[in-house]
């Protein structure tokens, strides 16, 4: 199973689903919805958050918040 | 049509929606506070037609109606409570037209509440920019409300956005006919039935967030619990299926009115990913974040003196004029020594905090800030802090009571709470002047660090690494102690960069000084005043009997010198001086004596009185000018009768330092500190971890140096 913690810079995916429904909603209001592209742009210097491009605009988050993102 | 109606403006945060309350409004608002938080609440005046002014209240930036942080709940608590005296008339929604999908979001949630709306369609050009192109007409047909394209910076736009407000007041339209979600029409016909009628989608929303709500009693929680079970309703379920069934309906207004240009694949490197190579870079930038820091402290400890020494000269030449020119009575005392003194007392403190303003609020205008969040997130949290912690650590420099405030855009509690208790611990601007005064007495001005660095000033750079450090490890401390298994988040826009608008940051500089210089004002002109009172009266006729004693034990002396040896001797017999005498044996074993022990109590309530009391004690008549140079002398004369030595050396000077350094000595983040958890528990808590951090450490730097 790929999330977008494992997505290296420039690498892109689809989101398919999410692992944690708390976090979700917050996800989905920042627009990142099931079948929307995303691209890794970012990775903090001690690698840690992460930024990546989806609908448009750069949103950051955690690693472990990433890894519930689940990708193809 | 109603008189003055009033407008909330409401968007994504970094949508435009602040400067378009700028370019609407301009110098015509004011801050005020939101009942029951501290919130700084903005109103401006909008003209709207002849002679009739708008009110417009710009609230913070949020991203649905389901809040996640502090600041999300100050507006949602607005917009659920059709009660509630800041519930708008109208609300212009304003979009980021370049990520128009999630901006629309929070406008059909808005629209949904029955409050009749306008879109005010924002950035447009950094849309196009991308290939985006939007028919704003068809826009306006497909989501049924009035659309204003505004470019909310330059201030262009505003004309039709008038007319837009216009149109909707007149008909009061609003066109929320069926929500886009699943619900039993039993459940909230119950809620309205026992909460009062509304709309469904405010029964909803009651119902789902109610703990947020400050409109309920505890009571009525409870009962709202109970209507979940009894429907099985799952709040977070239900919040993902509306928030998916509302992307679903925008999608398809979206495709219609939204024309994507073809652009080659990756718009490759726009200003923002040149910017980011280096600001999120991992040598540069955290190297060009310490260099801004530096410069802020340039600013802040250098700068801003020659304006503050003007004010600090300013008030004291006013008082030496009333001193003179006025009848000597008890009366002119309290307002020049109470009143005016502690006036100015604040007054001294403008210059700092405007230029710490200046620079907090250009990095957050330009975007930079998030990046700073960015690269400390993974630093901060292994001390239970957060990325969001990195401003009011900084800010707490300059003022911890604006600093507290800022906290409220962390959306963890626990992470909120620990950044709030440890940020007084940063040393703000009311202990320079006490470093400044202890440092040159106690460390040699003429002494060099490896022949370069002035070591008066590696002292100070080191009292400010102190308390730095100590901020940290005591959030170390907490985040092991508190055991509250909440998830703290890390989910954030980061916006892009943009140039500032001079204006805007002149108008925050002007209410952020305004809002610190009433706030802060009236506590410390409150205490100066009572402190005043304190030391110039005593029980019973002691202070009479202090003027005979001194006039019959030295009859030679006269002019100057009598004057103070009679107010150091009434001093010692006040109320003040007998709080001192009181505490003198608790404090001993730091190297105190029953003198420090005044400016110690004074201390508590603020601690910038500490250099007043200080020359108070040590009974200096007039030359305010040189207040700070006369009370050093005289501090340096004083003699410790135990050793018969200087009692200012070293170990009582660092000792001294320390204990400010650490200890909970000002009302004003008490209060607010209160007000930001709601709850007495943690400024008590605050107050005694700290005082007892700093009673330790002074014990032990001085018994180590003695």
């Amino acid at each position: 199973m790929k999330t977008i913690a494992d997505l290296k810079i420039g690498e892109r995916g689809i989101i398919v689903n999410f692992i944690d429904e708390g976090l979700s909603l917050k996800l989905l209001e920042m627009g990142c919805l099931p079948g929307t592209q995303v691209t890794m742009t970012h990775i903090a210097p001690f690698g840690d958050p992460i930024a990546v491009k989806v609908s448009g605009y750069i949103l950051s988050m955690r690693k472990d918040e990433a890894a519930t993102i689940i990708i193809a | 049509m109603k008189k003055s109606p009033k407008i909330a403006l409401i968007g994504n945060p970094n949508a435009g929606k602040s400067s378009l309350f700028n370019s609407l409004t301009g110098l015509r608002q004011k801050t005020g506070n939101f009942p029951g938080v501290t919130m700084d609440k903005l109103i401006g005046k909008w003209k709207l037609e002849k002679g009739d002014d708008a009110s417009i209240l710009d609230l913070p930036g949020i991203y649905s109606i389901y809040p996640k942080s502090v600041d999300e709940q100050v507006v949602i608590n607005i917009l659920a409570n059709p009660e509630h005296p800041d519930y708008p008339d109208l609300a212009i929604v304003v979009a980021d037209a370049s990520n128009l999908k999630r901006n629309l979001l929070l406008f059909s949630q808005v629209r949904d509440l029955g409050i009749p709306t306008v879109l005010a369609l924002n950035m447009i050009d950094v849309a196009e920019s991308q290939g985006i192109v939007i028919n704003s007409v068809k826009l306006a047909r497909e989501l049924n409300v009035e659309v204003a394209e505004v470019n909310a910076k330059k201030g262009i736009g505003l004309n039709g956005l008038r007319l837009s407000v216009n149109k909707t007041l007149e008909s009061g339209f609003n066109s929320n006919d069926s929500l886009p979600m699943d619900y039993s029409v039993e459940m909230v016909e119950e809620v309205k039935e026992k909460y009062g009628d509304t709309d469904d989608y405010h029964a909803l929303l009651w119902l789902s967030e109610h703990d947020n709500l400050a409109q309920f009693t505890v009571q009525q929680r409870v009962e709202f619990d109970k209507i979940q079970e009894k429907y099985h309703w799952n709040t977070q379920h239900a919040q993902s299926k509306e928030t998916m069934a509302r992307y679903a309906q925008l999608n398809e207004i979206v495709d219609n009115c939204l024309h994507e240009m073809p652009v080659e694949e990756e718009p490759v490197n726009t200003w923002t990913d040149r910017l980011d190579k280096i600001f999120l870079h991992r040598f540069w930038g955290y190297f060009i974040f310490l260099g801004i820091l530096f410069i802020m402290f340039q600013a802040i400890f250098t700068w801003a003196t020659y304006p503050s020494d003007l004010i600090d000269n300013g008030i004291a030449n006013l008082n030496d004029y009333l001193k003179t020119n006025l009848p000597p009575t008890k009366l002119t005392d309290l307002l020049t020594d109470g009143l005016i003194a502690g006036i100015g007392g604040v007054l001294v403190f403008i210059p700092q905090i405007a230029f710490l303003f200046l620079f907090i609020s250009m990095l957050e205008e330009t975007g930079y800030m998030s990046r700073v969040m960015f690269i400390m997130d993974k630093l901060m949290r292994r001390f239970g802090l957060n990325g969001k912690s990195v401003v009011p650590l900084i800010s707490g420099v300059a003022c911890a009571v604006p600093a507290i405030m800022s906290t409220r855009s962390i959306g963890s509690w626990k992470d909120r709470l620990i950044t709030i208790m440890v940020t007084p611990l940063m040393s703000c601007s009311a202990r320079l002047p006490i470093y400044t005064v202890l440092i040159a007495l106690v460390v040699p001005e003429k002494s060099t660090l490896f022949g370069v660095f002035n070591l008066q000033g590696v002292a100070l750079f080191a009292m400010y690494l102190l308390g730095f450090f100590m901020a940290l490890l005591s959030a170390w401390v907490m985040k092991i102690i508190m055991k509250v298994k909440e998830k703290s988040y890390f989910i954030m826009e980061l916006p892009s960069y943009k140039s500032p608008k001079f204006s805007h940051v002149l108008l925050t500089i002007l209410n952020s000084t305004k809002a610190f210089v009433f706030e802060a004002g009236k506590i410390i002109v409150a205490i100066s005043i009572v402190l005043w009172v304190l030391a110039s009266y005593g029980p019973g006729d002691s202070m009479q009997r202090a003027e005979i004693q001194v006039k019959t034990q030295h009859p030679t002396l006269s002019g100057i010198e009598l004057t103070n040896k009679i107010s150091s001797q009434k001093l010692e017999n006040s109320y003040a001086g007998y709080f001192g005498k009181l505490i003198e044996p608790a404090i001993k074993p730091l190297g105190y004596d029953w003198k420090i022990g005044i400016a110690l109590i004074t201390s508590f309530a603020a601690r910038e009185v500490f250099v007043g009391t200080m020359s108070t004690i040590y009974s200096l008549g007039g030359e305010a000018n040189e207040e700070n140079s006369t009370v050093m002398k005289r501090m340096r004369a004083e003699i410790n009768p135990a050793t018969g030595k200087p009692m200012y050396d070293m170990a009582l000077g660092f000792s001294l330092m320390i204990f400010y350094a650490f200890a909970m000595q000002c009302m004003s983040t008490l209060a607010v500190t209160y007000r930001e958890t709601k709850s007495w528990k943690y400024p008590t808590i605050q107050f005694v971890y700290m005082t007892a951090l700093a009673y330790i450490s002074a014990f032990v730097v001085y018994q180590l140096l003695k």
